[in-house]
């Protein structure tokens, strides 16, 4: 039996199969030890033991990770099914926007896969559409956001609120991935850590889009990526947070239905609004006269706690999924 | 032997493997060594004890713990700041038919990556971490004149950003620290998805920076979960995240001789 022969099949395999091995120093100290010291017949115990490393799953997450991960794939799920039903709806994206939808409803896919395989026996059972009430009326049906769905609905031409509302469940997205890394950064959990920053990029990148596409709306250039954004900023936003833009999109009825998205969390010390100017300590806007206010809350984003990001998307939540206690766990 | 496939076209003569290795040794030149024979099991563990040079000849190296991460990403934005600093001198963004909507882009892009880069000084300074000196960019291989080329430069000094953070997180202790890098990196990530928006609509999220994922129909919860962080593939969905050395070694294209950068303590 050839050890190193196994191990360079299990890599072709699997070319990430050393990665997995974490410290990866350990690790070539362990094949070096093993080449010099190790027989055949102990070799599937050192197989066994490489694989414990590098697949096993959750038994042991910690339970503060654990929730952290189980929020994450509540999110996911709201935003999954959110786009996955629009597709659905003939004559609510415009063509020329289908082809970006779709992209963002595959990752949240990915997402909810890579999450549900982290989180192994201890994920939940799979939440459904009807768990989420995508009118932002908390399981009434009738919130704010009722016409985000219906195609031409009360500020729906062209799927305006459709992404207006994507817009905001990306941005919660965001903001809850980056709330929840400091949690992930365990020792043990490094990978998991690093998987969760890889998501959160790519939630990032859908919001950028989605503005982009908001903005396209206004200037009425879909398919185009060159519309000017326009002040103050709610409905034809920036790719980046420009302050609280405005309390973000309107409703049909007038209401900000996504102002929490862009304002404080809790504690405010620790998860401020997003126009926030100073940072660890330094206000920013004190360094150069050309860093306004405006400038410097776009170049960064901010972190949203967990509660806070509940409290959010149970006016997100039906009653079905209040029942399965979806955004309900104690953080 | 019967991975002789595996083993890369260049096999290293002798006199290689008796040379110290100034960077970690590489995954996959590991096999080729490991399956050589079995005598080089003893020249890969000489190879790994050479893992804590920290100084590679001609480069300056970020350092080492949290301190050297926060350098790295300081290294980083100086070069994206001067890049779009350069960007709104540039003949195209100064002729007149540019369109305004671009203009303001640019605009703000360069002043977010001068406020990271200010930032990051500030924030090394009062850490009592000796920032890297100021870096001197070699940007003679981007094509300042059209808008094409500068978008093109502004993707690969995007997403490398991005990858960059990602791939860094796991290097810093001081969660402080992590958070504000959370801060910055979906900023760029944002720059990153417009840039490629506006070069190729709807490839903000394409395949060479995002492994991307196609569910089977019906249970978004299907497929092969995937944890696979490093240079490769990360999760389903998810960024492709870099680490520090093969940043580096796309972004010294970037940095003139003297100021071309090693991260040897991140393996």
């Amino acid at each position: 039996m050839n050890l190193f022969k196994l191990i360079s099949d299990l890599e072709q395999a699997d070319p990430e199969f050393l990665d997995r091995i974490n410290p990866r120093r350990r690790a070539f100290q362990y094949l070096g030890h093993a080449g010099q010291k190790i027989t055949a017949a102990a070799v599937p115990a050192v197989l066994a033991s490489f694989f414990n490393r590098a697949y096993g799953q959750s038994s042991t997450l910690p339970t503060a990770v654990q929730k952290v991960l189980t929020l994450a794939l509540q999110l996911e799920y709201l935003e999954y099914h959110f786009y996955n039903t629009a597709l659905g709806i003939s004559g609510l994206i415009p063509s020329s926007e289908t082809t970006g939808v779709t992209t963002i409803r595959n990752d949240e896919a990915g997402h909810i896969s890579a999450l549900r395989g982290v989180l192994g026996s201890a994920a939940p059972a799979a939440y459904l559409v009807t768990d989420y009430d995508y009118s932002g009326g908390g399981g009434t049906g009738t919130g704010p956001t009722a016409s985000a769905l219906v195609p031409n609905g009360a500020g729906n031409t062209n799927g305006a609120l459709f992404f207006a509302a994507g817009q905001a469940f990306s941005d919660v997205g965001q903001r809850a991935y980056k709330g929840g890394a400091p949690t992930l950064n365990t020792s043990s959990t490094k990978d998991i850590l690093e998987a969760a920053l890889n998501i959160h990029s790519v939630e990032a990148r859908h919001n950028s889009h989605f503005r982009t596409v908001r903005r396209a709306i206004v200037a009425n250039s879909l398919g185009s990526a060159m519309a000017p954004a326009v002040s103050p900023y709610d409905a034809a936003p920036k790719s980046w947070i420009n302050l609280v833009d405005n309390g973000g999109p309107t409703a049909p009825n007038g209401s900000k239905p996504a102002s929490a998205a862009y304002n404080a969390g809790s504690p405010a010390a620790s998860y401020p609004a997003d126009s926030n100017t100073t940072q660890a300590g330094v206000d920013l806007t004190t360094i150069n006269s050309t860093y306004t206010a405006s400038a410097v809350s776009e170049a960064f984003d901010e972190p949203l706690d967990p509660n806070t990001v509940q409290t959010i998307a149970l006016n997100f939540t039906s009653t079905a999924g209040k029942a399965k206690g979806l955004f309900q766990q104690t953080f | 032997m019967a991975n002789q496939h595996l083993l890369h076209e260049q096999q290293p003569a002798k006199a290689d493997l008796d040379r110290p290795l100034y960077a970690p040794i590489k995954r996959r030149s590991f096999f080729m060594y490991a399956g050589a024979t079995a005598g080089a099991t003893a020249l890969v563990l000489a190879g790994c004890s050479k893992d804590d040079n920290n100084t590679t000849p001609g480069m300056l190296d970020v350092g080492t713990g949290d301190g050297g991460i926060l350098n790295y990403a300081y290294a980083l934005e100086q070069l994206e700041a001067a890049f779009y600093a350069q960007v709104r001198t540039s003949s195209y963004y100064m002729a007149s038919g540019t369109p305004a909507a671009v203009k303001q882009v640019f605009d703000d892009l360069a002043l977010h990556e001068a406020i990271h880069r200010d930032f990051l000084k500030a924030a090394l300074t009062a850490n009592s971490i000796t920032p890297l000196k100021d870096l001197t960019p070699n940007f003679s291989s981007i094509d300042f004149t059209t808008l094409n080329g500068i978008l093109s430069a502004a993707r690969t000094f995007e997403d490398t950003g991005v990858a960059a953070y990602n791939g860094a997180g796991r290097y810093l202790t001081n969660n402080t620290f992590l958070g504000l890098a959370g801060k910055i990196v979906s900023v760029e990530a944002r720059h990153a998805a417009l840039i490629r928006d506006m070069i190729t609509y709807n490839s903000f999220v394409s395949s060479d920076v995002v492994n991307t994922f196609t569910p089977a129909s019906g249970d978004p919860g299907t497929g092969t979960p995937s944890l696979t962080p490093g240079n490769g593939n990360p999760v389903a969905g998810g960024e492709r995240s870099r680490k520090p050395q093969d940043v580096l070694s796309a972004v010294n294209n970037y940095l003139a001789d003297g100021s071309k950068l090693s991260a040897n303590s991140y393996s």
